[in-house]
């Protein structure tokens, strides 16, 4: 595989930019040699090049991702169509000139609203961790205005690692909280655990097992006998949408994934959106700016602190309001009962061949252990050679609370062919384990280049192109 | 049933006898009753395509920008994307795909994710860049935040710093309890000398200076980390317009050890303000204490040259609160969209491009001189700089717009010490005959 | 496994005792546990620590672990081979793989660690 400076020749010209005349008015000692490393590639070959590298590359479009608490669902495409109408924009053009774009702002946060129960939105957050800080900063910043200095959150131990990382960032001390036999909190220990030194709770519902956490009305009672909250991350809100509404729950604040349940292209790691919703007595101390309304006209005013430049992603919050007024209340609702169908089904099919973590009925997504295959080879090794099969494996090695996890959510926007697919290749994957085990040790076998030497990418890590002398 | 959703009704049924319930509710039934939503969302629905469109182009036609001429800057920069950026990234395999913690299949994203790393790495003349931040103004705050991983103490921020990204920072680091210090400007633009001296002791962790400046003056960086550099104080710079690493000297070759900025000059569009790009890279010395997903270069088993994310101990998902950071998504596509934009201009086309920008805005400086205008900093730009409208520059500014012209950032409610104060900037995108017309408007207006 | 001579912490880490000065690292169990590591975060030479303060963290491919101060003192010295190797660690956990030696500020803090035969009896009960 070639990098794009293994192309370069001087003299190669990939783009036109013409000679200006006139004068510069830097001093020489503040202008720099030319960049030695950018290279000189014509167009053409800059086009082959990342179309060569593009291929190598697994993606939705192309096939299966049953990537639990990801929702990697299907990019519709005339979202992408529907965001070229904006892109030429300034940020800082006087409102005035832009009621379009404000106007979009406040429908998507309308739509937010209905959605989740919730009674306002910042859509500023640029991705769910981005939220997860913001949301937790709120419950800071309304707590130290009532004089009160809390310094613990409380995490359940199948959290997501931003989780306790986005409180840490807040200023807060995470306070684990083991889930019981049926794989939710543990009510009793969380009783224990709370006290007037607790700002949150943050929860994920349903959680990272697909369990329904049933103690959370409950759970959010506590917290507030306590004069604390109940933070709720949206990661797996694709199970909830028009079948519950958040605020029903208990919740205070919440962040939405718009690259997980409102079908916004992941891009290989990014952009995404994590827009923060809140009751009403959180609403002033959103993260600013915030839109108000006057006379028919939107403007920009402060918030409470800034947790980004500008207003937010607002490619991806057009791309997310498409979604949702195309598909409407109704086709939402269908969202998450297929989602959940889904999921079920594979639930069904696969726990015939390989264990499922715990008994507790699940939503969107499911946990197998690795207890039926942990003798003879590990998760890795199955998930390396799912990647024979032409499928991406789910999600591995996570929660940490299941041995060797394989975390399965198949999203709605998978035909029953994809499903049984992943299932025969699952079956046939359990059956080498027995037969054949070094062939999932090695694996994978077919793909553009096969297992990488991580440690050594560790240990001695080279992270940018060096020009060979 | 919608048009993303494969299933057909047989489907539905064959499954759900798989599963052994006879509806799709009982999946439900492990909500309790009381928290079920039995309603319906008040939300229409669009199905038609043509219909979804229309709609979207009545919200845009509630804009009213597109016939003016604009010469805004101050953190977003109007360049030409080449049409190709767009042709590439907007391929499936660019777009679509999951984070690449399964590398196999990822290898396009992490070459290329490599490339975009190496990109500013050259550009900030620093060893090791990371996969990208959210932004130019989180990118600051987790620089602060690593200069107090690697030394404990206040943090020194110029008060010509952009000033969203003050805001930022300070949203970050409250939260930590840190003491920021300010180091005020002098009557040239840059920051005052007499202050970095007497406020910058042996207690500061670093300083954190715009270059350019949110004045789109360029600081002299080398004076500045002598004066700081016995206190082993961090010279940490942040850069909004990154066009202008291209012609200045790069922050690491002046004493910097942090570099940060914004990245949306290559290659991504206006878009009022997002997706953008944070990029951010230190000496190979930090590389353990950095933030962010970094893509290191290895081999498989079988000997190939390999990409890989590496360095992983330090993220969220392993360190969890001991984490260098809680980022998990970042701006990857946009990343490989800098990464194909640099790989178009290349080595001449970007030294072309950022002499455009500079000479453009150095020509419409010298109009505005002669006009009667003048600079109200004396020290070097590259393609922004304040002029002096001898009044408050709000007012002026929203005079112009009714002429057709958006010209210009008003300092006032940032710098009410500098409300006479207008911000303008210069691009590629701003024809000579436009910045003629501009000035023509701005001496009548005065 | 385990060396006689050496004791141990509920942590995992060992404590080699010679007068005044203790050496200290982390068990075989430990790094096994580990796997490969890939960085060592070595604390400053002179530094002073309490005991069940966090000594340093240790980095593999998969996953991140802290290392306790089993005794309080003034390091005295650090293991900088561990820089460019920290695969030490796997390789000779209690021989080249020692992390820091600290010099004993509360010698009574000693007869707190257990013995080689208390660490036995606790890495088998966690299996």
């Amino acid at each position: 595989m070639r990098l794009i400076f293994e192309l370069s020749k001087e003299g190669k010209e990939g783009f036109f930019v013409k000679n200006e005349d006139g004068e510069i008015r830097l001093p020489e000692e503040l202008i720099r040699q030319e960049i030695d490393e950018l290279p000189e590639v014509s167009e053409r070959e800059v086009v082959s090049h990342y179309l060569r590298l593009s291929v190598m590359n697994y993606s939705v479009d192309w096939g299966f991702y049953p990537l639990g608490s990801c929702t990697m669902k299907y990019n519709p495409k005339v979202n992408e169509l529907v965001a070229s109408l904006f892109t030429d924009a300034h940020p800082l053009l006087p409102e005035e000139l832009v009621q379009g774009y404000l106007r979009i702002f406040k429908e998507l946060e309308e739509v937010l609203c209905e959605i989740t129960g919730l009674d306002a939105f910042t859509l500023s957050p640029s991705a769910g961790a981005h939220g997860e800080f913001a949301g937790i900063t709120i419950i800071k910043n309304y707590l130290e205005a009532k004089g009160e200095n809390r310094e613990v959150v409380l995490i359940p131990d199948s959290a997501h690692g931003t989780n306790p990382a986005s409180s840490a960032l807040a200023g807060y001390k995470a306070v684990e909280i083991p889930s019981d036999e049926h794989g939710r909190i543990d009510l009793e220990k969380f009783k224990e655990a709370l006290s007037d030194r607790v700002a949150a709770l943050m929860i994920t519902n349903p959680n990272t097992l697909g369990i329904f956490e049933s103690n959370i009305r409950k759970i959010a009672d506590l917290l507030h006998e306590k004069g604390a909250f109940l933070y709720m991350d949206g990661a797996n809100m694709n199970a909830f949408l028009g079948k519950v509404k958040v605020s029903d729950l208990g919740v205070d604040v919440m962040h939405l994934n718009l690259h997980k349940t409102f079908s916004t292209p992941h891009g290989g790691g990014g952009p995404g959106s994590g827009p923060v919703g809140v009751v009403k007595t959180l609403e002033p101390h959103l993260p600013g700016p915030r839109l108000v309304e006057e006379k028919g006209k939107l403007r920009w005013v402060q918030g409470e602190g800034r947790i980004r430049s500008f207003y937010g992603n607002f490619l991806v919050l057009v791309k997310a309001l498409a979604y949702i007024r195309e598909l409407g209340g109704r086709g939402l609702k269908e969202v998450a009962e297929l989602a959940v169908l889904n999921a079920n089904y594979l639930r069904a099919k696969l726990s015939k061949k390989y264990r499922i973590s715990y008994e507790t009925p699940t939503l969107h997504e499911f946990v197998l252990t690795d207890d039926t295959f942990r003798d003879k080879v590990s998760t890795l090794d199955v998930a390396k050679r799912l990647l024979d099969y032409g499928l991406h494996p789910p999600t591995i090695y996570f929660p940490l609370i299941v041995h060797g996890a394989l975390m399965i959510e198949p999203t709605e926007t998978e035909s029953k062919e994809t499903l049984d697919e992943f299932v025969n290749a699952m079956l046939k994957i359990a059956e080498e384990a027995e037969t054949n085990p070094e062939l999932l040790h090695e694996a994978p076998h077919v793909t553009p280049v096969r297992r990488l030497d991580e440690v050594g990418a560790a240990r001695n890590p080279i992270l940018r192109y060096i020009k060979p002398e | 049933m919608s048009r993303y959703i494969p299933l057909t009704q047989r489907d539905k049924e064959e499954m759900l006898r798989e599963i052994g319930v006879s509806s799709i509710d009982d999946l439900f039934s492990s909500i309790p009753e009381n928290l079920r939503f039995d309603g319906e969302l008040q939300i229409e629905a669009i199905p038609e395509e043509a219909e979804l469109i229309e709609y979207f182009k009545k919200l845009d036609s509630l804009n009213r920008y597109r016939d003016k001429k604009i010469f805004l800057g101050a953190g977003a920069y109007n360049h030409y994307v080449p049409y190709a950026v767009d042709y590439l990234s907007m391929r499936s395999e660019f777009l679509t795909p999951y984070t690449p913690y399964q590398p196999e299949v990822s290898q396009g994203t992490l070459a290329a994710t490599f490339e975009y790393q190496t990109y500013i790495s050259a550009l900030t003349g620093l060893e090791v860049a990371n996969a990208s931040m959210y932004e130019g103004a989180t990118a600051t705050a987790e620089a602060a935040l690593m200069a107090l991983r690697i030394k404990k103490g206040k943090i020194a921020i110029a008060k010509s710093l952009h000033p969203q990204y003050r805001e930022v920072i300070d949203t970050y680091l409250q939260k930590q309890g840190i003491e920021i210090v300010d180091i005020g400007y002098a009557a040239d633009g840059r920051v005052n000398p007499v202050e970095v001296e007497s406020k910058i002791d042996d207690d500061t962790s670093a300083f954190i200076v715009g270059y350019p400046n949110f004045f789109g003056v360029v600081e002299d960086l080398k004076t500045i980390y002598e004066k700081i550099k016995e206190k082993r104080v961090l010279l940490i710079t942040s850069t909004w317009e990154i066009l202008s690493l291209a012609l200045l000297i790069p922050p690491g070759e002046a004493g910097a050890e942090i570099a940060v900025g914004e990245a949306q000059s290559f290659g991504l569009p206006l878009a009022y303000g997002g997706p953008y790009l944070g990029f951010f890279a230190t000496t190979r010395k930090h590389v353990w204490k950095m933030p962010g997903r970094l893509v290191g270069m290895t081999k498989d088993v079988d000997g190939k040259t390999g990409f890989v994310l590496t360095l992983s101990a330090r993220e969220q998902h392993i360190r969890r609160q001991r984490a260098t950071s809680n980022i998990c998504s970042n701006e990857a596509w946009c990343a490989i969209r800098v990464a194909i934009y640099l790989s178009l201009l290349g080595r001449k086309g970007l030294r072309k491009l950022a002499i455009l920008n500079h000479k453009r805005a150095v020509k419409a400086a010298s109009l505005l001189e002669k006009a009667g205008f003048k600079l109200k900093f004396s020290s070097p730009f590259f393609n922004e700089f304040v002029v002096d409208v001898g009044r408050d520059s709000r007012k002026f500014r929203d005079s112009l717009i009714e002429k057709g012209f958006v010209a210009g950032y008003p300092l006032a409610d940032d710098y009410p010490e500098l409300k006479t104060g207008l911000l303008l900037t210069f691009t590629e995108m701003n024809s000579m005959e436009d910045i003629e017309r501009l000035v023509k408007e701005m001496e009548e207006l005065r | 496994m385990i060396l006689d001579e050496l004791y141990y912490t509920k942590s995992h880490e060992w404590v080699k005792v010679e007068g005044e000065k203790a050496t200290i690292g982390i068990t075989d169990f430990a790094q096994s546990e580990l796997q490969d590591i890939v960085y060592v975060e070595l604390p400053e030479v002179g530094k002073h620590i309490n005991k069940g303060e966090i000594l340093c963290s240790i980095d593999s491919v998969k996953s991140s672990a802290e290392v306790y101060a089993p005794v309080s003192g003034e390091i005295v010295e650090v293991n900088e081979k561990l820089s460019s190797e920290p695969e030490l660690i796997n390789k000779d956990p209690y021989g080249e793989g020692w992390i820091v030696v600290i010099k004993l500020s509360n010698t009574d803090e000693i007869s707190e660690l257990l013995s080689a035969k208390e660490y036995q009896e606790m890495i088998e009960g966690e299996k």
